[in-house]
């Protein structure tokens, strides 16, 4: 499910997965599976850690902000002038687990960090690129 | 026109739909015929990729004479603005990749 709403101005998806909460925890806290299924990074689950998580077509900063073993996982998430926080949160169901991801932080001014980026637009596409094709 | 940003992305993701685009951008309007002297690619290729720029708004044209001029819509990167739709799909996408990973892992 993806709900995008100009109240809170958040990307929020949610999903049902049969799988435990600590399971879903170790794939979204250890390095070398955070690199399976987002980027390449050098996350540690420590309050404070600075990393980046890094593709092809660039680099996001981020800091970790909270850290609740098999419950919840928060961070910063800054890449090309947007600055957002994502949000994990974990919630057992009889099944397995509801997941939860909140991009939070769209501000209605985000059009100036896209003007910066039009700027330099033929870098910022051709980084797009890559992006589009996972996506597709 | 269809200008959702996955339509924009896939039509600048070919480079030299790209690079046509980019020259419109800086060298303003041109022809069929000097496009082409630059492209690399055949005429037909050129006018093909140019329909497929005008069909995302990021190129116009307009008739002068017996040939057609076109340029660069810069308005037509304002969909790349929503920020927000584009990330919808980054995550739908890392939730998909996510669920194949926890599919693969052991309990």
């Amino acid at each position: 499910m993806i709900e995008t709403t100009a109240a809170t101005r958040s990307v929020i998806i949610e999903r049902e997965l049969p799988h435990k909460p600590e399971k879903i925890w170790r794939a979204l806290t250890q390095g070398h599976l955070i690199a399976e299924w987002l980027m390449q990074n050098d996350f540690q689950p420590a309050v404070g850690h600075r990393f980046k998580l890094r593709a092809d077509w660039g680099a996001v900063d981020c800091r970790v902000i909270e850290v609740e073993p098999h419950r919840a996982l928060s961070y910063s998430w800054e890449a090309y002038g947007l600055e957002t926080i994502i949000t994990w949160t974990l919630t057992p169901t009889s099944t397995g687990t509801n997941l939860r991801m909140e991009q939070s932080g769209f501000r209605p001014d985000q059009a100036q960090a896209y003007h910066g980026a039009r700027a330099g637009w033929q870098k910022f596409l051709a980084q797009f690129e890559r992006v589009v094709g996972g996506l597709s | 026109m269809d200008a959702r940003p996955d339509v924009l992305f896939k039509t600048l993701s070919d480079p030299t739909r790209r690079a046509i685009f980019e020259r419109l951008t800086r060298d303003g309007e041109l022809t069929v015929h000097a496009i082409t002297r630059h492209a690399g690619v055949s005429q037909p290729a050129v006018s093909k990729h140019l329909g497929v720029l005008k069909g995302s708004g990021l190129v116009r044209d307009r008739r002068d004479g017996r040939e057609t001029r076109y340029s660069a819509d810069p308005q037509g990167l304002a969909p790349l603005a929503d920020w927000m739709k584009f990330y919808g799909r980054f995550w739908l996408d890392r939730f998909d990749q996510l669920e194949s990973l926890l599919n693969r892992m052991d309990q």
